[in-house]
């Protein structure tokens, strides 16, 4: 981990707040090992959005933009991503874990023939090298690994590594040379249904309202669920259920095969409380659950709990928190 | 059109799990264990390909031990032509279980392959686009909805990113992960899984493929995650709001 390569995440050219993780990460990372880190920026916009990485402590920014690289596509991407790695003698690859990271990060492990982690909680070291912490089975267990080779890959959860404060030092900002590159065609873009919403995403939100097939519709869902994260200023979310029930979209499933999320405050609105559920979002500070049946699982882990029918209680709780 | 599976054993989702107290290993006394559920909806998917394309043969692969071959039934059951063990030893990484795996496609040359998106147990989400890596083919992951295209040679990939769905166009052969919504897998039958009984299970090993299943991740010590203290039940939302202002530091 003596050069660290942070890859960020762009969302039309706009840095995803969560990139803030993988740089605090990167940053633990070089001091452990006594290097340095640098950080890569891809597709369109990414001179524009490094202007907002200059004064964390990387060694460089490097900006890649390309015709190619037009949409994220994986395949794409980790071409430009191991060329930039080998270029730069990167040893350790790191990004926070989304569905762009975990489509790009696993692929260049696969070009790099190098071992990888997913989901890393924390990165320390012993005397015979890093050490790292990560979730598995659901979130039941967290193992203790070790990951060898020349080169390792991994991705972080943002909510483990708060963002590092800025520093006075200005990074030099270089472009990549991606000419000669020989670009893969096999996956072309065709469109991308995007949910306009001006909720802020789950992951990024300090306080998130979720709701479960307590839920009937779409309408209560938004009128409720929607109403309440309104009235908090937060973000929305969803057990599987709704999502499979197309109550809600997939992008707002929190879960083991969803989001991760780890706000000061989870509101779970008419959730059970299953184990895949859970594993998305107990290491929120305070998890509050409101559902009709006592012995809802949910209710283990809730710090406050309303047995209650959500289409009475959360009317209610919405008028109370409009009245201030 | 030859379609390969990967299908993995591991711990039924129903199951809790619990870490060993030396912190060896999770406890697996009286943990049923079946096809990870991802797996099941790429064979599921792979099998209605075959349906609606009509010539097509399905290869279900599973690395791991004798008791894998369990899985391997399932997914002759569930109707795959073919199923093949990859006899390893011990528990292998994703990079190990994607250098097999890019070995036996150079060997069998699907014209798709097909992988769940992620184990259940190590929830790593890795071999697929590590697959994909390595043998430089297109990929697509997440897919929750998959179409041929009338040349046969392509298809349209529906994936579930965290800003919506994106479709892609994806050349064969490819490798493709499946999310859940892909599809509901087929109820398997008892007399199916006494049919699958009687069909031969192929077998080869890392070394026959002229690869090592050498990881390069060590996992060193599990732990349970810290519990959380149990919370307070409010009787009102009066009383709910009323803690959410101060407790949760609510204006
Ligand atoms: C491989 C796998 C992965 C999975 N991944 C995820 C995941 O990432 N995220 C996820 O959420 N799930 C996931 N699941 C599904 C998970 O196991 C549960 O099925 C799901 O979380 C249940 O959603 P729910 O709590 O909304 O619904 P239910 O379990 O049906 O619970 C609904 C709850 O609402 C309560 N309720 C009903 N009506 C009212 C009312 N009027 N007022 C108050 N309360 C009411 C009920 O008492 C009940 O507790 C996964 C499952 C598998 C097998
Ligand atoms: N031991 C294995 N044998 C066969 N397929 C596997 C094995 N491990 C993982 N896979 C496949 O790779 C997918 C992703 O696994 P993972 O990267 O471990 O989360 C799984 O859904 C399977 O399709």
């Amino acid at each position: 981990m003596k050069r660290t390569l942070v890859i960020a995440e762009l969302d039309h050219g706009v840095l995803k707040p969560c990139t803030h993780a993988a740089v605090a990460a990167a940053r633990r990372a070089a001091e452990l090992a006594g290097g340095t880190f640098e950080i890569l920026l891809l597709g369109p916009g990414a001179g524009t959005a490094s202007g907002a990485l200059l004064n964390f402590g990387a060694a460089a920014l490097h900006v890649a933009e390309h015709p190619e690289l037009a949409e994220p596509l994986a395949d794409r991407y980790a071409v430009a991503v191991a060329h930039v790695a080998r270029g730069r003698g990167t040893d350790f690859l790191i990004a926070a874990a989304s569905t762009f990271s975990k489509d790009l990060l696993p692929r260049v492990a696969g070009l790099l023939d190098a071992g990888m982690l997913s989901d890393v909680v924390e990165i320390g070291a012993d005397s015979s090298g890093p050490l790292f912490k990560r979730v598995l089975h659901a979130g039941n267990a967290i193992a203790t690994v070790i990951l060898e080779g020349p080169v390792r890959v991994a991705t972080l959860r943002a909510a483990a590594f708060p963002p590092a404060p800025r520093l006075e030092s200005t990074a030099p900002v270089l472009a990549v040379d991606l000419s000669g590159l020989a670009w893969p065609d096999g996956t072309s873009f065709v469109a991308r249904d995007r949910k306009t919403s001006a909720r802020p995403d789950a992951t990024e939100a300090r306080i998130v309202v979720s709701g479960g097939r307590g839920i009937k519709t779409s309408e209560d869902f938004e009128r409720l669920v929607g109403g309440l994260a309104d009235a908090l200023g937060g973000a929305v979310g969803s057990s599987r259920a709704l999502v499979d029930a197309g109550i809600t979209a997939n992008s707002l499933q929190i879960g083991q095969t969803g989001k991760v999320v780890a706000p000061d405050l989870y509101i779970a609105v008419g959730i059970s409380g299953a184990i895949q559920h859970i594993a998305g979002m107990k290491d929120t500070k305070v998890i509050v659950a409101i559902n009709k049946d006592p012995d809802a699982p949910i209710f283990e882990v809730a710090d406050l709990g309303l047995v209650a029918d959500v289409y009475q209680a959360v009317p209610e709780m919405i008028e109370r928190l409009q009245r201030r | 059109m030859k379609i390969l599976v990967p299908i993995k054993r591991v711990p039924d989702s129903d199951t809790r799990i619990r870490v060993k107290p030396d912190g060896s290993g999770i406890v697996t006394d009286g943990v049923k264990f079946s096809l990870n559920p991802f797996d099941a909806i790429a064979l599921e998917e792979a099998l209605r390909i075959r349906e609606r394309l009509g010539a097509a043969e399905v290869l279900a692969v599973t690395l791991g031990g004798e008791d894998s071959i369990e899985q391997l039934r399932t997914g002759l059951a569930m109707g795959a032509d073919r199923a093949l063990l990859v006899r390893t030893p011990g528990p292998l990484d994703s990079l190990a279980v994607a250098r097999i795996l890019a070995a036996l496609v150079r060997k069998e040359s699907p014209d798709l392959v097909l992988l769940g998106k992620q184990a259940i147990d190590d929830d790593s989400n890795q071999v697929g686009q590590m697959l994909g890596g390595m043998l430089g083919l297109p990929q697509a992951t997440f897919v929750s909805k998959l179409e041929f295209q009338p040349d046969g040679r392509s298809v349209r990939c529906g994936r579930e990113t965290d800003a919506g769905i994106e479709t892609l166009g994806v050349r064969l052969p490819a490798v493709i992960t499946a999310d859940l919504r892909l599809n509901e897998p087929r109820y398997v039958s008892l007399p199916g899984i006494m049919k699958a009984k009687k069909r031969p299970i192929e077998e080869l090993s890392p070394e026959a493929l002229g690869v090592t299943a050498a990881s390069r991740t060590r996992v060193l010590r599990l732990e349970a995650p810290a519990g959380r203290k149990a919370g307070v039940r409010l009787r009102t939302v009066e009383e709910l709001v009323a803690r959410l202002r101060d407790g949760a530091g609510l204006t």
